[in-house]
This record gives C-alpha cells, sequence and structure tokens, in this order.
C-alpha cells in the first residue's frame, strides 16, 4: 500500500511518485506521524521554499535548515542563488544534489554569457534548468527547483516550478516547494495578492514562508527573502522560531 | 574514434607553415566554385548564387540557397556534396540549441558552431577539410547579419562579401556599390548587377538562385518568377 499512495493535492504529480519509491514496503504512510517511518530521498534534509511576482519585481524566499532527518545540523543553508542580474534559483531537496545542481547550473549560464555575450533569460534559464534534469531522467538529481526572474526589456516577472524530473509549471502569482509544500500552498493562497511593490511582497513573502515552517519539523530554523527588481537585488534574514 | 586505424590527422603542416590541405580546399572553392554573394542591408540580407547546370539536368528541387531555420539562411561555393552536409549539421544544431533553451539560435551562433565543425575536420584523424565556403544569413535581436564560413574553420562577419570564381572582382565592384543605408530592395537590384558582371553567357532566373530576408525575420528562396521580375528591373 505504501508506495502507492499518491497525495491528492501535491503539486508535482510525476515527483511524487520518486518520493513514494524510497518507502519501505509495509508501513502505513500519515501525513503527520513522518519521523519514526519512512523516509523519502526528497525530504531527508528538509527545505521550504516560495517564489512570487510582484509589481515590477520577483521574490524568492527559503527557509535555513540543513537536517539528517530529525537531527538539525547547520541553519544556515543557502538554497537560494542568483544565476544573473535577471535570474533567481531556488533549490529544494536533498541538500547535495541543491549544492551540485546549483554549480553546475552556473557554470552553464556563465558558459552562454561568454559564448553569446548576452545574459540569459529567465524562460531560458528555466528550459535549460529542465534539459539539464530530464537528460537524468532514469537517475535523477533528487531536487525541486524554483526559477524567478525579470524577462526581457519590460522586465516582466517571471516564476516557474519544476519536478525533479524537469516538468515545469507556469503561474502568474506564487509556487511553492520544499517539505512544507503543503503548507506553504495553504498560507500564500490566503495572504497573496497581485501587483504589491517590493516592500509588501517582502512582508507577504515573509509572513508566508514563517507561519507555513512553524507546522513543519524538516523545515525553519531561519530563513531568507532574496528580492529582484530591474535596479535592485536585496537579500534579507527573517527572524523566526528556531525549533 | 580513438583505437580507429585513422587516428592521425590528414591535415599536417608543411615547413613553411603552411596547412596545404586548406589552401587546397579554398582552390576548390575559388578556383572551381561557382560565385556566390551576399549584402547586408540595413533591414535585411539577400545571398545570391549561379545555378549554371548542364542542359539536362531537372532544376525542380534543387537549391543551392537553403534555410536552417525561419530566420537564417545559406548558400555556398565549392562541393555541393559537403555542403549538403554542413547543412544537416547546421541544422540539427539549431534545433538541438532550441530544444535545450526554448530560444532561436542567434546567427552569430550558429555560424560560429558550423565554423567549429569545419575547423574540427581540419584536425580530426582520418577526414579532410570541407570543399566549401559558406555564406550565412540571418536576422535577430542583434539585426540583420551575414557570416561567412572557410574550410579552414575560419568565420567573419560581412557587411558584403563574394566566394567563388569571380569573388576578387566582385567584392572591388560591391565595395563601390555598397553604403551603410543601403535598403533590402537596392541590395537585391546591387547582388543581380555583381553577379552579371562575371556571368558568362545570358543570366536569367533559371541560372541563379537568390535568397532574401527581411525584417519579417523570415528567410526565403525567391521564386524564378520573383528574379524574373527583378532581373527585369536591373535590365533597365
Amino acid at each position: 500500500q505504501a508506495g502507492l499512495i499518491s497525495r491528492s493535492d501535491s503539486s508535482s504529480g510525476e515527483g511524487s511518485r520518486a518520493r513514494r519509491a524510497v518507502e519501505r514496503p509495509g508501513r502505513h504512510k500519515q501525513q503527520g506521524g513522518r519521523r519514526r517511518g519512512a523516509m523519502s530521498i526528497l525530504e531527508y534534509n528538509g527545505s521550504a521554499l516560495v517564489a512570487m511576482t510582484g509589481k515590477n519585481c520577483v521574490a524568492i524566499a527559503s527557509d535555513t535548515r540543513f537536517g539528517a532527518q530529525q537531527l538539525t545540523i547547520g541553519t544556515n543553508m543557502k538554497r537560494v542563488f542568483k544565476m544573473n542580474d535577471k535570474t533567481l534559483l531556488g533549490l529544494s531537496g536533498l541538500a547535495s544534489d541543491v549544492m551540485t545542481v546549483s554549480q553546475k547550473l552556473r557554470l552553464q549560464t556563465d558558459m552562454y554569457k561568454l559564448q553569446e555575450e548576452r545574459e540569459m533569460k529567465p524562460s531560458v534559464f528555466n528550459n535549460m534548468l529542465s534539459s539539464f534534469l530530464y537528460a537524468r531522467r532514469f537517475g535523477p538529481y533528487f531536487v525541486e527547483p524554483l526559477v524567478a526572474g525579470l524577462e526581457g526589456p519590460e522586465n516582466k516577472p517571471f516564476i516557474a516550478g519544476q519536478d525533479l524530473l524537469g516538468a515545469s509549471v507556469f503561474t502568474d502569482d506564487f509556487v511553492v516547494c520544499g517539505t512544507s509544500e503543503q503548507e506553504l500552498f495553504g498560507t500564500c493562497e490566503s495572504f497573496y495578492k497581485p501587483n504589491l511593490g517590493p516592500d509588501e511582497l517582502f512582508e507577504t513573502i515573509a509572513q508566508c514562508m514563517l507561519a507555513a515552517v512553524d507546522r513543519d519539523c524538516l523545515a525553519g530554523w531561519g530563513g531568507v527573502v532574496h528580492i529582484l527588481t530591474p535596479t535592485k537585488y536585496i537579500v534579507k534574514e527573517l527572524k523566526g522560531r528556531h525549533d | 574514434m580513438g583505437d580507429s586505424a585513422y587516428s592521425f590527422s590528414l591535415t599536417t603542416f608543411s615547413p613553411s607553415g603552411k596547412l596545404l590541405q586548406i589552401e587546397h580546399a579554398l582552390n576548390a572553392v575559388n578556383k572551381k566554385g561557382k560565385t556566390s554573394l551576399g549584402i547586408r542591408a540595413k533591414d535585411g540580407v539577400v545571398l545570391a548564387t549561379s545555378r549554371k547546370v548542364p542542359a539536362l539536368v531537372d532544376l525542380e528541387g534543387f537549391h543551392k540557397v537553403n534555410s536552417v531555420t525561419d530566420s537564417i539562411g545559406v548558400v555556398y561555393s565549392g562541393l555541393g556534396p559537403d555542403y549538403r552536409v554542413l547543412l544537416k549539421r547546421a541544422r540539427k544544431h539549431a534545433q538541438a540549441y532550441y530544444r535545450k533553451f526554448l530560444d532561436d539560435i542567434p546567427t552569430s551562433q550558429l555560424a560560429r558552431g558550423t565554423a567549429q565543425v569545419m575547423q574540427e575536420y581540419t584536425q580530426a584523424g582520418g577526414v579532410r577539410p570541407f570543399g566549401v565556403s559558406l555564406l550565412i544569413a540571418g536576422y535577430d535581436d542583434d539585426g540583420p547579419q551575414l557570416y561567412q564560413a572557410d574550410p579552414s574553420g575560419a568565420f567573419f562577419g560581412w557587411k558584403a562579401t563574394a566566394i567563388g570564381q569571380d569573388f576578387v572582382n566582385a567584392k572591388t565592384f560591391l565595395e563601390k556599390r555598397y553604403n551603410d543605408d543601403i535598403e533590402l530592395e537596392d541590395a537585391i537590384h546591387t547582388a543581380l548587377l555583381t553577379m552579371r558582371e562575371g556571368f558568362e553567357g545570358e543570366m536569367t532566373e533559371h541560372n541563379i538562385e537568390i535568397g532574401i530576408i527581411d525584417s519579417s525575420r523570415k528567410f526565403r528562396v525567391l521564386t524564378p518568377a520573383e528574379v524574373r521580375d527583378y532581373l527585369d528591373e536591373a535590365a533597365d
């Protein structure tokens, strides 16, 4: 039974299957009783990320916990990376793969800039990331990325999320991922409003993050918000519960 | 190809520092190849070539000017079969690029990639250089562009250039007539005049081929009827 239960409103259908695949058979999986039971490779380290659009700006928030199942090892884990002046990448999932994928993508982005003498657009970056992940279709990187950026000369806000195999979802408002995915869906759906300015967007995304991770034992222990506007790139640390 | 019996390059330096195979390839282009030329206007690019064939050849479906993508076209001088190989490689390169980035390949990147292939064939084991020079025309976010790629793998951006048998005279002719503000219609006219300069016999819409790309960013080969119209204009 355990291997075949799929969560009804999980954002990434294919990804759920991969998550289930690692569970031990015979354990009945409940929403609450996670830590003694089976663990999925995407939930081993714990993470929470959300990307949101505002008026001529985008933001990605993440928690900063680095754990080994229930043990917290670090409280300063970096999950959001600036790829170029117009693109931010957030990665949830296995910490080792978060590091590797961000490094390999940085290589691709930098080589593109040198070769083509122009910066990669966020939508192009998103597709490249998708190809990159799918290239490992049968032995994937255990990450679920978020891309946020400003597209083109008009700096139109762009966000997208993908599962670990590179299936993209594009929205106008927000995308979430990580162990607190469900919780983040709830807080974002409640608090989000379109066309917020950079300061309001920061407030909104910060509250969404803090409220969500408090209901998730694997995420939290600090947070950070990266805000990107046509002229500025701002990083703010969040003060939250450290438990 | 590492353990192949052909793991050595066939293109090696002569004592004088030349790569004779490349020189010979250039001869195949410029001594034996039919003349081709390209002109970059401020709102587009035109490619033209001679399409002289023996009398009984069926011209239907025979094209020297081809599109690589919707917004990039190419023409050659030299060995037709070698051209076909490069054309296929270039098309594949452009499609692979699109698949990876979901973005159209810039003309300069396509030219660079094709020239890279040509260079590899001057160093790889067991192969000879391509016996063609290519003229690549495209229109992208950086505007209209024209590139030439040589058998050596060298590639250059041009305002106007010619390759093949008559290229020296043609380039001189072009230099006199080119100006930075030239419009596409004038460029087509100039291309025809330049072609006619070195043309043996009568130049008709059947023995030349013209390709253009304008601000719509769609490359197309002109039909013989369209070429006829331009020829009639040029005859005045």
